[in-house]
């Protein structure tokens, strides 16, 4: 079973290279066909070596499919590894992936573009596989920067529009200082140990290095800068609201699920090498909190249904680094899948909404939606639900409640750590129920056109039962005590280690979180539902709409950026737009032609001027030759 | 037979060169120019032939073959391009055919 191993991201990769060659060509069957279920065979493979991995439990699986080049002793291969951390990603990568697909039929079903949509998400789907199967860093970074252009590619899907092209641009960009980084992290990785291979560098790493190493803490820093641009944390998050200009299903699959996710797998799967930087986990759980607050506030204040979703993807990325950094690893990871699902459901239904609405995405026009379209806000509750940590029922709340216990319990979390985690969590029920409150509640502000069938109906259905029982697979220690997932993870990950005597209180914490997660849903519907008065008194208020305005516009980082970076590259660009060093080189041009304009008068084409021209030459030869 | 000095014959020659090359600078009509050519060659000619006298020898008088016979030759080619000349522009003013100037 381990030698399909290959098939998996190749399965995509094949799909996506006959939809580009043959998809103006071939019916639109035959294109759905080739786009999902190219993906879904990748998911069977998937199931079926999950269950072979379970069953036999061996450490990794690991296939070499060529040698990819040899180069002065660097010889890194096309090989796949496969381990439990791997197995999550790749999971999570071919189902939700696969639903999505699945769903992308009926969503993209009008577009005239349909076979490039599937060619581009095959792609995807096949750089990402890499990105997470790769047995050494180059390769990694292969599909690293091959999700960062589909990326690319997928949020300027829709390119007749210029602000898409833009928004397109702007990801590509941002995200490519952290790649930046991340490329100069590995060099220095590559000088250190001679090669990219992940298992090696694990293994020699920490012979190689003391715990706070200068260089473990340099390299550790530039990974966390590759990580950061990727999964849109601070400093680098300001490409993913505007990312929300490609289709739905895209932002589901690429910009919830997986690909901003590809930094948490980074950062576990080099964990070895921040543990000997504890500087640098220190800053990614720093980064984190002050992530998952800005954006929390942030999508308090949005109107535009897809940027709320947006925003609070940034967050709760930033709870996973959150728990990356107290080293809760499989605390991430946990809530890495658990995200997965219940964002990409809440995306998904978002879909069906514009989609009803006739591609309407402002909130304040939608309402009333929970009678006409039933499924879509029934699944959407679960899926906000799960967002918001509903206590008990929920996955999200089994997920985040661990991360906010570990920031306490675990030997390096902090109380402010917590109390930003527990501020976020709040703020988190707040804007997942306002937006509950305004899509579906009130008075229906636009008809609803077209009602989602069966291609959109499953894939809610399975992700929202994903969102409510993923998250029994990990239960706290006083409450069921199931450990799945951890123990699943444990061989690949370190177990945190819990400061002893703490787990009398873990219960009250469990209290605490509950409470907070009740209320914020209870301040959404007191001002939103049973007290709109109290709304329209902050909107009279003018420092609440400053604030307002300041958070809806992200914290202001886009204009902190334009006038930081982008003003005065433009203004230097305007300055040097004739290019000083180019000037000498114009100037040798210059002169040269002007000789030649000067030889160029003695062509005058009259045969008198040329014999004239001959006997002048012809005297002055003889008379040097007789005078000299 | 030394009737002609060889300097009277050579500055016969010089004049007649002289004479030649200055015409084809400033007759217009290519057919006297074409002429004029012909009076350089004959008076290269010429010189050698005055120079042949004066080593008694026949080689000058071989070469002035040499040049009578390319001189035809160079008319030929040289009428065939005046009437080209005359059929494209219908003048014989050489400083209209200037299209290739610059």
């Amino acid at each position: 079973m381990a030698d399909l191993l290959w098939l998996i991201p190749a399965l995509p990769f094949a799909g996506a290279l006959l939809l580009v060659l043959f998809g103006n060509r071939i019916s639109r069957g035959l294109v759905t066909a080739i786009g999902a279920g190219s993906v879904g065979i990748s998911a069977a493979i998937t199931l079926l070596l999950g269950i072979e991995y379970l069953s036999s439990q061996p450490a990794y699986y690991h296939q070499e499919v060529w040698n990819w080049f040899n180069v002065a002793g660097f010889n890194p291969s096309i090989a796949f590894h496969l381990d439990a951390l791997s197995m999550v990603f790749i999971f999570v990568i071919t189902f939700v992936g696969f639903l999505i697909h699945v769903y992308s039929t009926e969503y993209m079903a009008e577009d005239a573009d349909y076979s490039r949509f599937f060619a581009c998400m095959n792609l995807f789907v096949g750089s990402m596989l890499v990105l997470v199967m790769a047995d050494n860093l180059l390769l990694l970074y292969l599909g690293w920067e091959g999700v960062g252009l589909c990326s690319y590619l997928l949020i300027g899907f829709w390119y007749k529009e210029p602000a898409n092209g833009y928004a397109a641009r702007k990801a590509f960009i941002i995200t490519r200082v952290g790649d930046t980084a991340m490329a100069i992290g590995l060099f220095m990785l590559f000088q250190a140990f001679g090669t990219l291979h992940i298992q090696t560098i694990s293994t020699e790493a920490v012979q190689l290095w003391d715990t706070g190493a200068q260089m473990a803490v340099i390299i550790a820093f530039l990974l966390l800068g590759g990580a950061v641009g990727k999964s849109g944390q601070l400093p680098l998050q300001t490409w993913l609201p505007d990312a929300m200009a490609g289709p739905t299903p895209v932002s589901a699959l690429i910009h919830a699920a997986t690909m901003v996710t590809a930094g948490v797998y980074l950062i576990a799967r080099m964990h070895v090498i921040f543990e000997l930087a504890p500087v640098a986990m220190m800053a990614v759980a720093a980064i984190g909190a002050v992530t998952l607050l800005i954006a929390g506030f942030a999508a308090l204040t949005q109107y535009d249904l897809k940027r709320v979703l947006a925003y609070s993807t940034i967050s709760q990325i930033g709870y996973m680094f959150l728990a990356l950094g107290v080293g809760a690893w499989s605390a991430g990871v946990f809530h890495f899948m658990i995200h997965a699902f219940f964002k990409a459901l809440l995306f998904l239904c978002a879909g069906a909404i514009i989609l009803a609405l006739h591609h309407e995405q402002d909130m304040r026009k939608m309402g009333g939606l929970r009678t006409s379209m039933p499924v879509v806000f029934w699944t959407f509750l679960i899926g906000a639900a799960s967002l918001a940590a509903f206590p008990l029922v929920s996955a999200g709340f089994y997920s985040k409640d661990q991360i906010l216990w570990l920031q306490l319990a675990g030997e390096n979390g902090s109380v402010w750590l917590y109390a930003a985690g527990l501020l976020g969590a709040f703020v988190t029920s707040i804007y997942t129920f306002r937006m509950v409150f305004i899509t579906f509640y009130g008075k229906a502000k636009t008809h609803v056109g077209h009602q989602p069938t069966m291609a959109i109906k499953v894939p809610l259905i399975i992700l929202a039962v994903l969102s409510l029982v993923g998250g029994f697979i990990e239960l706290p220690h006083n409450f069921g005590h199931v450990v799945l997932f951890s123990d699943f993870l444990s061989p690949i990950l370190p177990t945190i280690s819990v400061v002893p005597g703490f787990d009398q209180y873990e219960w009250m914490l469990q209290l605490l979180a509950a409470v907070v997660s009740l209320s914020g849903i209870y301040i959404a519907y007191l001002f939103y539902i049973s007290k709109p008065e109290l709304l329209a008194s902050i909107h009279r208020s003018s420092t609440a709409m400053a604030v307002h305005r300041f958070w809806h516009s992200g914290w202001g980082f886009d204009k902190l950026y334009d006038i930081l970076l982008v003003r005065p590259y433009v203004f230097l660009a305007n300055v040097n737009k004739r290019d000083v060093i180019d000037g000498f080189y114009t100037g040798l041009a210059r002169v040269t032609e002007g000789f030649h304009m000067m030889l160029s008068e003695t062509q005058s084409g009259v045969l008198r001027n040329y014999v004239a021209g001959v006997v002048v030459g012809a005297i002055m030869i003889l008379t040097i030759s007789i005078f000299l | 037979m030394n009737a002609v000095s060889m300097e009277a014959g050579l500055l016969l020659a010089g004049i007649l060169f002289l004479l030649g090359m200055i015409s084809v600078m400033i007759r217009r009509n290519i057919i006297f120019m074409l002429i004029s050519v012909e009076i350089m060659l004959n008076a290269a000619g010429l010189a050698f032939i005055v120079a042949g006298s004066r080593w008694v020898q026949p080689d000058g008088q071989i070469m002035f073959i040499f040049i009578l016979t390319m001189a035809a030759a160079e008319v030929s080619v040289g009428l065939a391009l005046i009437l080209q000349i005359y059929h494209q522009l219908k003048t014989l003013n050489s400083d209209t055919a200037n299209f290739m100037k610059g």
